[in-house]
């Protein structure tokens, strides 16, 4: 019998009941989120159940949502069955003040460079990561270039002269 | 069908059946020539620069086809294309230079000899072209010093042949005492190289 969402979702309130929110289905994706301390259980029982088994993390990001008050950071998994074929995503999201989340590298070991990147890129602090550290950047790099406040072009130059491009 | 350009519809005849470098000035007599050293010198070393290329992107296929048959910059002694920068002259850095890339062009910069010579290829390396982003280095010169710039996103091959026979022209006409002058020195300072 093949996987369909309606199982797996049915099995993960079965297990999490409430805790599991913001369910959707874009484009036929299983799509839910939940409490970022919970990211670990979730991930764990996705792993370990015999008949979900999503055994491969494809990938891990964040996304800046500037207006959303509390949880500007999403934290995205995305993982697969590699048997039935089927794909689901998971959000978690965080305070960008305080944006401590448990990494997944003890489940997932390719999560020990997606997670670096998402530092890298957002500053998601991975509680646990064993190597938390830039890894497309330049080391010395102060800040984390793909949150909304920073705007694309290098903010430390001095030799174009803003006026000559229309900028004020 | 051929383009209608002066080379294919006018015969030019060669106007030597073999082509040579004019010599530099000087005395001639029997049995002797003098010369400046410094002449002849820069006349051997404007001849034979052996290029380093630091292809990184787009601008690295315009080059492949520099050095091809077609425009073929061994016309101009750069016959042989070098990867060891011990024994090159000019550095050619063609295409878009990342900050993490930075530190690697300076290196292959410092390993080799003087005198050495910096060609920019390309909008990039000259300046960061489009790419002005938190993550690409605004022209090289922010790491190392260069002598010519050839601009265009990608330069033609002429115009990359024409950046060479201009660094030709500085490598000819360079004082032989010009790297151990304090201007020199200076410039080499302001970028932390000793």
């Amino acid at each position: 019998m093949a996987l369909t969402n309606e199982i797996i979702r049915g099995k993960l309130i079965e297990k999490f009941g409430e805790q599991l929110t913001g369910w959707e289905e874009p484009y036929g994706m299983l799509t839910f989120t939940s409490d970022k301390n919970l990211n670990l259980k979730v991930l764990q029982y996705l792993y370990d159940d015999a008949e979900l088994e999503f055994r491969f993390m494809t990938d891990l990001c964040a996304v800046h949502y500037p207006d959303e008050e509390g949880k500007e950071l999403a934290v995205v998994y995305h993982l697969h069955n590699l048997q039935e074929n089927v794909r689901i995503r998971y959000k978690i999201f965080t305070d960008i003040k305080k944006p401590d989340v448990f990494s997944a590298y003890a489940l997932f070991s390719a999560a020990n460079w997606m997670e670096r990147e998402t530092y890298d890129f957002f500053g998601v602090n991975f509680v646990g990561h064993p190597n938390l550290k830039r890894i497309l950047n330049v080391d010395e790099m102060e800040y984390f270039p793909l949150r909304k406040e920073y705007p694309l072009e290098d903010q430390k130059r001095t030799d174009k002269d803003d006026e000559m491009f229309g900028r004020d | 069908m051929a383009r209608p350009v002066q080379y294919n519809i006018t015969d030019k005849p060669l106007e030597k059946p073999y082509s040579i470098v004019q010599g530099p000035e000087g005395y001639t007599g029997e049995g002797f020539f003098a010369s400046k050293l410094s002449d002849v010198v820069g006349l051997a070393r404007k001849n034979s620069i052996w290029p380093l290329p630091f292809a990184t992107s787009c601008c690295g296929i315009e080059f492949m086809a520099l050095m091809a048959s077609h425009y073929d910059l061994a016309r101009f002694g750069s016959e042989r294309v070098s990867f060891t920068p011990r024994q090159c002259d000019l550095l050619m850095v063609i295409g878009t230079i990342a900050k993490k890339m930075a530190p690697v062009v300076k290196q292959v910069y410092l390993q080799m000899a003087e005198p050495r010579w910096v060609l920019a290829m390309g909008a990039c390396a000259s300046s960061g072209g489009i790419f002005d982003t938190y993550s690409v280095l605004q022209g090289i010169d922010q790491v190392i010093p260069v002598d010519v710039y050839v601009p265009g996103c990608p330069p033609r091959p002429e115009a990359v042949i024409d950046g060479f026979l201009r660094v030709q022209e500085l490598v000819g006409n360079e004082s032989l005492r010009r790297r151990n002058s304090p201007r020199y020195k200076e410039l080499m300072e302001t970028y932390g190289i000793q």
